[in-house]
């Protein structure tokens, strides 16, 4: 975060010379007056100078899609961060990453790149943070569309596990993949669903019940 | 790959001025020595690894791009 000290005539003078300097608008700093200045006698003896300290107030959301957007940059990853302001309030904020041939690579597999991604930027932000700040990371509807091929799966192996009548073991995965599967199953009377093992091997379960 | 986690590291540590990265190239792999302040230990590593893993998942996507693979050494 950018901070400077500035003089000038005037305190309002001063503000606005540091705020042409930064770059920045009114409400994206704090402002701590160091010396009020004086105009002295007439204006000839005694002036002084107005001091000032500016600093730039943290803002979540502008932090995070410059730290995001250095790192591709830096991987030499041709993909755009987005800010989807309808998703972003005074609690989280959304980022969705755009582009055309490297999406895949920052996605990973099964979205593991992208979590990692959307963990990194999370301790970065809080670090510099009191309240927790909710940091989700998209790509063009990466998340929307996982669920929907998790859920398709959920219900094709209930209805596996139901029709052979024995336990269907899943692969390994992370835990909100898991939780989607579950939330899924537990509309279905015929089956239920568990996890087991330890992270990140941790595997979902899905049973028959027998009614 | 040693830029992405040299800036990583400084971002989440405390002392950013402590980092240091080293590139080792090996015959096909390349590794990555990070190391950083005593105190800023656990900010690189997280809880059970957590951090660490991000950062060498993130390292990965970043050599997958040139076509390698990358190991990240934390001391």
């Amino acid at each position: 975060m950018k901070s400077i000290k500035v003089e000038a005539k005037t305190v309002e003078k001063a503000v606005e010379k540091a705020l042409l300097e930064l770059e920045l608008d009114r409400d994206e700093v704090e402002i701590e007056v160091i010396e009020e200045g004086s105009k002295g006698l007439l204006g000839l003896i005694g002036t002084k100078d107005a001091v000032i300290k500016v600093t730039e107030i943290f803002n979540p959301v502008k932090e995070g899609k410059e730290f995001l957007q250095t790192l591709l940059d830096k991987a030499n990853i041709n993909v755009q961060v987005e800010v989807m302001e309808s998703e972003t309030n005074e609690e989280q904020v959304v980022f969705n990453l755009k582009g055309e041939k490297e999406l895949g690579l920052v996605i990973g597999h099964r979205g593991e790149t992208l979590d990692a991604l959307q963990y990194l930027t999370s301790i970065f932000i809080n670090k510099e943070l009191e309240d927790y700040f909710r940091v989700l990371l998209d790509a063009e509807g990466y998340r929307e569309r996982r669920k929907e091929t998790l859920e398709r799966l959920a219900e094709r192996l209930a209805t596996k596990a139901e029709s052979k009548q024995r336990k269907v073991v899943l692969e390994p995965m992370p835990p909100h993949e898991r939780r989607i599967i579950h939330i899924k199953l537990k509309e279905n009377k015929n089956v239920k669903s568990y996890s087991e093992g330890k992270e990140p091997y941790r595997k979902v379960m899905i049973e028959p019940l027998n009614n | 790959m040693q830029k992405v986690v040299e800036f990583i590291a400084k971002s989440i540590v405390d002392n950013p001025a402590e980092v240091e990265v080293n590139r080792i190239e090996n015959n096909k792999s390349v590794t990555v020595e990070l190391s950083v302040a005593e105190d800023d230990m656990g900010k690189v590593i997280g809880r059970r690894g957590r951090i660490a893993k991000a950062i060498r998942t993130v390292a990965n996507a970043a050599a997958a791009k040139q076509g390698s693979k990358v190991k990240v050494d934390i001391k």
